[in-house]
């Protein structure tokens, strides 16, 4: 597998495939994409770049470990609903926000805090997953 | 249709039937993932099967337009697979880990928590 | 997109009530759970200050859960759907009176884990996710007791399961793995079959809220699918519950995990699976539970004699109590057969029962293991000249898992045998009498060879040879008689003062043997 053109290559290709799993992450909210996919894409990357460099490399790259990537994704994803609570809404009850920077509105919301919580939770269980798969086929 | 997908569902059950009745781990794992799949085609079928339009409100309107396909079952089975898939992953490496430590894969060897022949319990003193 | 124009009335489409901060009780057990679990798991690396934060956010859910539940004793049912959705499209999550004393009990026996693990696990247990895995367990438990979703219910069930696999791997012995194998398998076939019963089920209905379902089985009666759902939904459930014939992955993984990990599955695990049962045969399908009463009442006699002789042919304590656990399903089991609302109470009441029973039982284990140095009858001995107190302690609970008075066993025994033979299944309570026997020789033989003989086997009587017995490190210190001492007084409360909880319980029973109120409170007063 760990080819010069492979070693070469993955680096780039895992960097553009996070660039697009972010896109994707954020396109979710009215487009096919979102946190689940996104979080998969991002994974996936880490995966390759495990797979062409080293798991070492991987744990290096991302600097937290996998899980605690995960526990942050829960704990967001979590909080995202309390808001609603304090404007008398059930919990969960998406609050939006419109924000102008440099004449473009842009819609923040809870359910995007929701869903970035969702691609850290994904992001960490997978490629912890995929890196303890990885790590114990070189043994 | 609906008939041509049960068809489907029941060679799904039966499929992952068979092959949970094995002994091997790595086996009935496979059950379990096509019996999710079964699962999964069943609520798919069970919210009917409608050739409409994807259920979204175009710009402007309060209310969809024209009869729109069942977004529930879809949503449900969104959650089933996520679930499933994530319970896949966790066992493959719990299968995989437990293949080293105890050198087996075959359920009635694995004997480690419930060693076979062990004595009756101490009558007296 | 989601801006809609201000003409539109969205009070057909959203509920536009304010909803009180009291209401936010509903929300919490589950809220402070995940929140607590996910700081625990961000600091895993930080092993002093994980017991800290884990035990506080414990003791944070302990208090939701209470006022949750003084909450619903004083207004009834209540009810939050999330996202604003009208019912039946939002989930709901209702809390009635049954699910509010569960969830209640159930974050006591939590917090008293968790107190005491931390004597139990050590700085690895730790690094590998003890407190988070304990906390996102307790989000499963809380959230399958009061969730008011049937598919909610199921998501419920499989976090409580990832959780527990967490818990149960701690460690990566042998055999945790040969047991988590078999227990991972047969939950996950469960579940599965849970869902698809729930699948069947929407396609039946087109609906998944619980108040919706029950309205819709009551109009529109029993049919022929709903007999095959009720089946699956028994079957499934079943396997959670470790019911008779799918029992074996109980056994075969409850005595493998650290003792603390097995008391909080003890507790709590195969109770979920006996919620589950209460929630679809009496609220949701009472005719289906009615059409299956008989094979309701087989399966509980018989869970409860395989569960009861299982334990008498033990060595192994762990695996002595397990047993004991299948066999106490059997006996709430033998409630829903009879199916009047003093036997579901009785169900309700033993469950709760066995929640705190049964955890503080392998706590108890523990102790003896850290004093004695085995979990085996045959080595274990001496402990009664060691500590005479524990001694009696290890007693009142044995008393109360056979169901001796006065403690907490006692009373919904005695519901449930009475409740039996008004109804004319003598049988049951004949079973319910003979197991309590069993169970009595079974747990007092582990107080005689464990406590009461002098040392290991072959010590003869009277020989006081435990001044050899140097209590060990860990377990045996005095802080473990925190956790064991509350879960002692529930017991003893229980036995002694038991009219709050005949009360409690038989409210609860009646309210779901009527769900108006549950119905009411999520479709508003108009039905």
């Amino acid at each position: 597998m760990r080819t010069v053109i492979f070693r070469t290559i993955a680096p780039y290709l895992s960097a553009l495939m996070v660039l697009f799993s972010v896109f994707v992450l954020l396109r979710g909210h009215n487009e096919p994409g979102g946190g689940f996919i996104g979080g998969l894409i991002a994974a996936s990357a880490f995966a390759i770049y495990g797979i062409a460099c080293g798991v070492a490399a991987v744990r290096r790259a991302i600097i937290f470990h996998p899980m605690s990537l995960s526990a942050f994704g829960l704990f967001i994803a979590g909080l995202s609903g309390l808001p609603s609570l304090f404007m008398r809404q059930p919990f969960m009850t998406s609050q939006w926000w419109y924000i102008h920077i440099f004449g473009v509105e842009i819609p923040l919301s809870t359910p995007l805090i929701f869903d970035v919580g969702v691609y850290f939770v994904v992001v960490g269980a997978i490629s912890s997953i995929a890196l303890a798969l990885e790590e114990r086929e070189s043994d | 249709m609906e008939a041509g997908l049960s068809v489907l569902i029941g060679l799904f059950f039966a499929v992952s039937v068979y092959l949970l009745m094995s002994r091997q781990i790595v086996r009935i794992m496979l059950g379990i993932a096509i019996l999710g799949n079964a699962v999964n085609l069943l609520i798919f079928t069970a919210g009917r099967l409608t050739r409409e339009v994807p259920p979204v409100i175009p710009e402007g309107a309060v209310t969809p337009l024209e009869q729109t396909a069942n977004p529930l079952p879809q949503a449900l089975i969104l959650t089933a697979i996520v679930i499933s898939f994530s319970f896949f992953a966790f066992l493959l490496v719990l299968a995989f880990r437990s293949y080293q430590e105890l050198g087996t894969d075959d359920a009635n060897e694995m004997r480690v928590a419930e060693p076979a022949g062990e004595p009756a319990p101490p009558q007296g003193y | 997109m989601a801006v809609l124009s201000e003409s539109v009335d969205i009070s057909n489409a959203m509920i536009v009530a304010p909803v009180s901060p009291a209401d936010w009780l509903i929300v919490a057990p589950t809220v402070l759970t995940i929140l607590g679990g996910a700081i625990c798991l961000m600091m895993r690396k930080d092993t002093a200050a994980q017991p800290r934060i884990g035990v506080l956010f414990l003791a944070l859910l302990v208090f939701a859960t209470g006022g949750l539940f003084l909450h619903v004793l004083d207004k009834g049912v209540i009810t939050m759907v999330m996202g604003r959705w009208l019912p039946p499209f939002g989930i709901a999550f209702t809390a009635d009176l049954t699910g509010a004393a569960l969830a209640f009990v159930a974050s006591l026996v939590a917090f008293s884990a968790g107190v005491y693990g931390i004597l139990d696990v050590d700085g690895s247990g730790r690094r590998y996710g003890f407190y988070p895995f304990l906390l996102l367990l307790m989000t499963g438990v809380c959230g399958a007791f009061l969730t008011g979703d049937i598919f909610n219910l199921y998501v419920w069930f499989e976090v409580l399961l990832i959780a527990s696999f967490g818990l149960l791997v701690l460690g990566n012995e042998q055999a945790q793995l040969d047991g988590a194998v078999k227990y991972a398998l047969l939950n996950i076939i469960a579940t599965t079959l849970f869902l698809l019963a729930t699948g069947l089920l929407y396609g039946l209905y087109g609906t998944l809220n619980m108040a919706d379902i029950a309205i819709k089985t009551r109009q529109f009666g029993i049919d022929g699918p709903i007999a095959t759902i009720a089946v699956l939904y028994f079957l499934a459930f079943a396997m959670k519950a470790a019911a008779f014939p799918v029992n074996f992955w109980l056994p075969a993984s409850y005595h493998t995990p650290r003792i603390v990990v097995s008391a909080v599955f003890a507790g709590l695990l195969t109770k979920v699976g006996v919620y589950a049962l209460l929630r679809i045969f009496v609220v949701l399908m009472p005719e289906a539970r009615f059409q299956l009463e008989d094979l309701i009442a087989l399966v509980a006699i018989a869970t409860m004699l395989t569960g009861v002789f299982g334990a008498l042919a033990q060595t192994d304590v762990r695996r002595l109590f397990g047993y004991l656990v299948i066999s106490g399903i059997g006996s709430m089991l033998a409630g829903l057969a009879i199916g009047t609302t003093p036997a579901l109470a009785g169900t309700i009441f033993y469950a709760i029962h066995s929640i705190v029973v049964m955890t503080a039982l392998y706590m108890a284990a523990g102790v003896m293991s850290a004093m004695g140095g085995s979990y085996s009858l045959r080595e274990l001995g001496g402990l009664y000249a060691a500590s005479p107190a524990f001694a009696a302690v290890f007693l009142v609970l044995a008393f109360a898992v056979a169901g001796l008075p006065p403690f907490s066993g006692f009373w919904p025994k005695v519901i449930l045998v009475e409740a039996a033979i008004t109804t004319g299944h003598v049988w049951i309570a004949a079973s319910i009498l003979a197991t309590g026997l069993l169970t009595s020789i079974a747990v007092g033989r582990v107080w005689v060879f464990a406590f009461w003989r002098g040392g290991p086997e072959g010590t003869p009587d009277g020989t006081a040879g435990a001044g050899a017995l140097v209590a060990a490190p860990g377990l045996a210190r005095p802080v473990v008689w925190l956790p064991l001492g509350v879960l002692l007084a529930l017991v003893v409360f229980m036995g002694v003062v038991p009219e709050p909880m005949f009360q409690v319980t038989g409210r609860g029973a009646t309210s779901m043997v009527d769900p108006i109120g549950y119905v009411r409170s999520v479709f508003g007063d108009s039905l």
